[in-house]
């Protein structure tokens, strides 16, 4: 429409000159290569900032659990241990709450309430770590050890899991704050993937004789299946590798221990803690390695990310 | 259908499971929903105490003494938040302009398609640690300008996206009604770009609200100052590293700011993110 | 088996019919009610078993409101057992509404309501007291578009036989095929009863949650435009498979294809704006409507 103006009202415009729409495309793809760039620099400076701990550890580096400064001696096993238990947690405690929210909203809530909540389950993914942090330090810690450890060391105290003195900070604290924190992304993510079952196939699942939960389990779940498992990789990604959630609670010792009580750390909450007082080398380096390690498990669940999605796209074509 | 009949299962042991189930999923939503209510509640609650005219306007007091405020964390949160987006969003633009204008299907497109990706998953603290070598090292000092980098870089992916995304809603017609005519291509593009304004004002407002609660990519880059933000080139005080050495201070009167800080950065966030929705709207009307 | 069972059931409380004789009448309205009140049991046409006995479904007065809106106006309406009969009438009249009521599955929808009298076997289906999960294993209902589950071929259908009835694995097995054969589609799927039912055509598709909904063993079927989204060749199979149901089922199908109604049903019903215009036997419809509106429909002069 605004071209058919132009040819009415200027039909003698300027023709572009030969250099505008080049120089565009240049500008454009120049932005764009620079990702590429990035990307690369990224990985390059990691694995160079490393370069001192990676020729004194080796691939052990992945498998020690020594972490001392004064000694120089360096292994990355209680971050991703602590990362990946502290994900774990997460995870488990994320995961079945943010589809039991999403079917409340989908399914049983009436419109007044899930049009304002689903709303507001997504300001709240919106929300910055560090707000959790602040509330999982001064309110959840206390309350952690004070209700919550002495009651499960009373009563599941016999599993190494929840043994030792109920401080409030450590590995379980981290792991619900970090769970409270994707909460919000997960659900409303899985809320999408549920609205989109088609209306006619919950139909279809009512008109046989079906109750709303066997529809729900049965049908929409099943349906939105693979959606949701996709929801699951994205909140995956968000908690391996947040750093303030974390930070707050977990007490920041390098220790592998068998009790979730105690404290612990991940690669994020080791670089965020001890990075900018770190002044000799090698320790700089070691920190660095940990986070080419952090790199490198969020580069792998992206690829696995992707790979599902694109899965995904692949069979919308078939009715699904 | 006239063979003996198959043996009926009784409905009542489901429809038990279906209320119970249901009044167990309302349940479970509610605890969900509400402690991530009373998270909120909390931090106003206790944020909002610390709000005086004073921490608006004061520089904050030598630890341990009372009284004071975080305006030069307010002022060099917004400093390095305006910078980053000055950076981030016109590069980002450009890059998803790139990829939805000339790189549908070629194979640099495909590459940046896949740099985009692993750059939004990319930790935060991982970004900060990249700028960190480039930027803090070799310059020999913390610096406001490589915590506005580092921001810029979390922006970058965000922007290409949503513009990319945007873009390719508008329809192909618009663009080869200004190109029939002879308009260059970056007229079209430009008017492209009008059509898709409310998205792509949504998607800068939600990366703008992102960037501006972030703690980990400022901590090793920008890092903080008890001072007024003065230069670019030195460290920069900002809400969010205050918070946390605050927090972890044993001072009740810095943990106090850091409530009340907490507090003006989850509203900052949430207002921005608010704003955001209601242009998303607009463009769906 | 559903032919032995309304003798069990007391004749629903019919009100008094009149004869064919009232095509006259000028007010609409009472010309509407008289017409589709006539029961089949006073047409000579239908002079045949299902003549003498009651109606499996009569519909009496049934009004219908989306929100404030109102979709139906005094439906009235007898459906007999073992027939087939087929809705019609332009888009946006009513059919499909009308057919939803039977299973009650528009309740789904809060704004959505019905009020009148829709007589299953002599028991009105919307009083509250109603049973909603034997309503709709007695009620079996086929879409427009069609919607297997995210499952295998062989849980589709044995969906609703584990919901309705305890099975063994044998049982199990053989109601499936059972149902399968029911449906003209076991010698298609026998060798791939694990494949997911989506990867079926879309006249297999249809098939399959035809298999789906009589496994259950239903009493009456409803057909929301069954054919409307596959190919004219799947199309003819169901039409085929419409014709050998009815033996076990009474089925009431709503169809935009006036050949098809024409083809498959017994009887018609031509809805206008929420009406019921006219409803008798098919051929009479199609041959000598009663109604201008009718016969402009049926002969494509609709505006």
């Amino acid at each position: 429409m605004t071209g058919r103006r132009a040819t009415v009202a200027a039909p003698d415009r300027r023709h572009p000159r030969s250099w505008e729409d080049p120089l565009f495309r240049g500008l454009a793809a120049a932005a764009a290569g620079f990702f590429l760039l990035l990307t690369g620099a990224i990985l390059l400076e990691l694995t160079r900032g490393s370069s001192l701990s990676l020729a004194k550890f080796g691939p052990s580096f992945l498998w020690s659990s020594a972490w001392n400064p004064v000694t120089g001696d360096f292994g990355a096993l209680s971050s991703i241990a602590g990362t990946l238990i502290s994900t774990a947690i997460a995870m488990a405690l994320a995961v079945p709450l943010s589809l039991v929210i999403a079917l409340f909203l989908v399914e049983l809530a009436p419109p007044a309430v899930s049009k304002p909540v689903g709303a507001a389950i997504e300001l709240l993914a919106a929300v910055p770590s560090i707000i959790y942090g602040m509330w999982g330090l001064f309110v959840f810690a206390p309350l952690m050890s004070d209700h919550v450890q002495p009651f499960l060391s009373d009563h599941l105290g016999f599993l190494p899991l929840f043994q030792g003195p109920p401080m409030g900070i450590g590995m379980l604290t981290a792991g619900i704050i970090l769970a409270l924190m994707i909460l919000p992304f997960i659900t409303s993510v899985m809320r999408d993937v549920l609205r989109m079952v088609p209306p006619v196939v919950k139909e279809a699942g009512y008109g046989m004789g079906s109750t709303v939960w066997e529809v729900a389990r049965q049908v929409t779940v099943r349906y939105g299946a693979r959606g949701m498992a996709g929801a699951c990789l994205l909140g995956l990604g968000r908690a391996v590798g947040e750093t303030m959630a974390v930070t707050f609670v977990i007490g920041n010792n390098h220790r592998v221990s068998a009790s979730l009580f105690d404290a612990g750390n991940t690669i994020a909450s080791a670089l965020a803690n001890e990075f900018a007082e770190a002044a000799d080398p090698l320790y700089l380096s070691a920190l660095v390695e940990l986070g080419l390690v952090l790199f490198l498990i969020t580069f792998a669940i992206q690829g696995l990310t992707h790979a599902w999605i694109r899965r995904l796209e692949r069979s919308a074509g078939r009715g699904l | 259908m006239q063979e003996a009949g198959m043996r009926r299962r009784h409905a009542r042991g489901r429809k038990a499971a279906d209320l119970a189930m249901r009044v167990a999923a309302s349940l479970a939503a509610l605890l969900g929903i509400g402690v991530l209510v009373l998270i909120l509640a909390e931090v106003a609650r206790r944020g909002a105490p610390a709000l005086g005219l004073a921490f608006f306007t004061s520089l904050p007091g030598p630890p341990g003494t009372e009284g004071g405020g975080l305006a030069n964390a307010i002022l060099g949160t917004l400093a390095l938040t305006a910078t980053a987006t000055a950076v981030g969003v016109p590069l980002g633009m450009l890059a998803g302009v790139y990829l939805s204008e000339f790189g549908r299907d070629t194979r640099l497109g495909a590459a940046v398609r896949f740099c985009v990706n692993v750059l939004m998953g990319l930790p935060s603290i991982l970004v900060g640690l990249f700028v960190w070598t480039v930027l803090v090292v070799p310059f020999r000092s913390f610096s406001g300008y490589a915590g506005a980098v580092a921001l810029a870089l979390i922006m970058l992916p965000v922007v290409a996206r949503t513009t990319e995304d945007m873009l390719a809603l508008v329809p192909h017609a618009l663009r080869e009604g200004a190109l029939a005519v002879g308009a260059p291509r970056w007229r079209a593009t430009l008017i492209a770009f009008k059509a898709a304004r409310g998205g792509l004002i949504t998607g800068v407002l939600l990366a703008v609200a992102r960037v501006s609660g972030e703690t980990a990519p400022l901590l090793f880059t920008a890092l903080n100052s008890p001072f007024w933000p003065r230069s670019m080139s030195e460290p920069v005080a900002n809400l969010t590293v205050t918070v946390f050495q605050y927090a972890m201070s044993p001072y009740a009167d810095w943990q106090a700011k850091a409530w009340g800080a907490s507090l003006l950065i989850m509203a900052a966030v949430l207002t921005t993110s608010l704003l955001a929705r209601t242009f998303a709207r607009e463009r769906t009307r | 088996m559903n032919a032995t069972r309304p003798e069990s059931r007391p004749t629903p409380p019919l009100a008094p019919r009149p004869q064919v004789a009232d095509r006259s009448v000028a007010d609409r309205s009472a010309a509407d009610r008289s017409i589709a009140d006539r029961s089949i049991a006073d047409r000579p046409a239908a002079a045949d078993a299902a003549a003498t006995a009651p109606p499996k479904i009569s519909v009496r007065g049934l009004d219908f409101h989306y929100g404030k809106q109102q979709a139906l106006f005094d439906n009235n309406l007898d459906v007999a057992a073992n027939r087939v009969t087929a809705v019609i009438g332009p888009s946006g009249c009513g059919k499909s509404t009308h057919l939803r009521v039977y299973n009650r599955i528009y309740q789904l929808y809060r704004d959505q309501r019905a009020r009148g009298e829709v007589l299953l076997d002599g028991e009105n289906l919307l009083s509250p007291t109603t049973d909603l999960i034997e309503l709709r294993r007695k009620v079996g209902m086929i879409f427009q578009k069609p919607t297997p589950f995210p499952m295998s071929i062989h849980d589709n259908v044995a969906y609703g036989l584990k919901l309705h009835y305890r099975l063994g694995k044998a049982e199990l097995a053989e109601a499936v095929e059972k149902a399968l054969r029911g449906a003209a589609l076991w010698d298609e799927v026998k060798d791939a009863l694990d494949r997911p039912g989506t990867a079926l055509s879309g006249g297999q598709q249809q098939r399959l949650c035809i298999a789906r909904a009589i496994a259950v063993r239903p009493e009456v079927l409803l057909m929301d435009e069954p054919t409307s989204a596959i190919d004219p060749v799947a199309t003819a199979k169901i039409e085929d498979l419409v014709e050998e149901l009815k033996k076990d089922f009474t089925i009431v199908i709503v169809t935009h294809n006036m050949q098809q109604a024409a083809r498959v049903s017994d009887y018609t019903a031509f809805f206008f704006e929420g009406r019921i215009v006219e409803f008798g036997d098919t051929r009479q419809i199609f041959t000598k409507p009663v109604h201008r509106q009718t016969e402009d429909y049926i002969t494509g002069r609709f505006g």
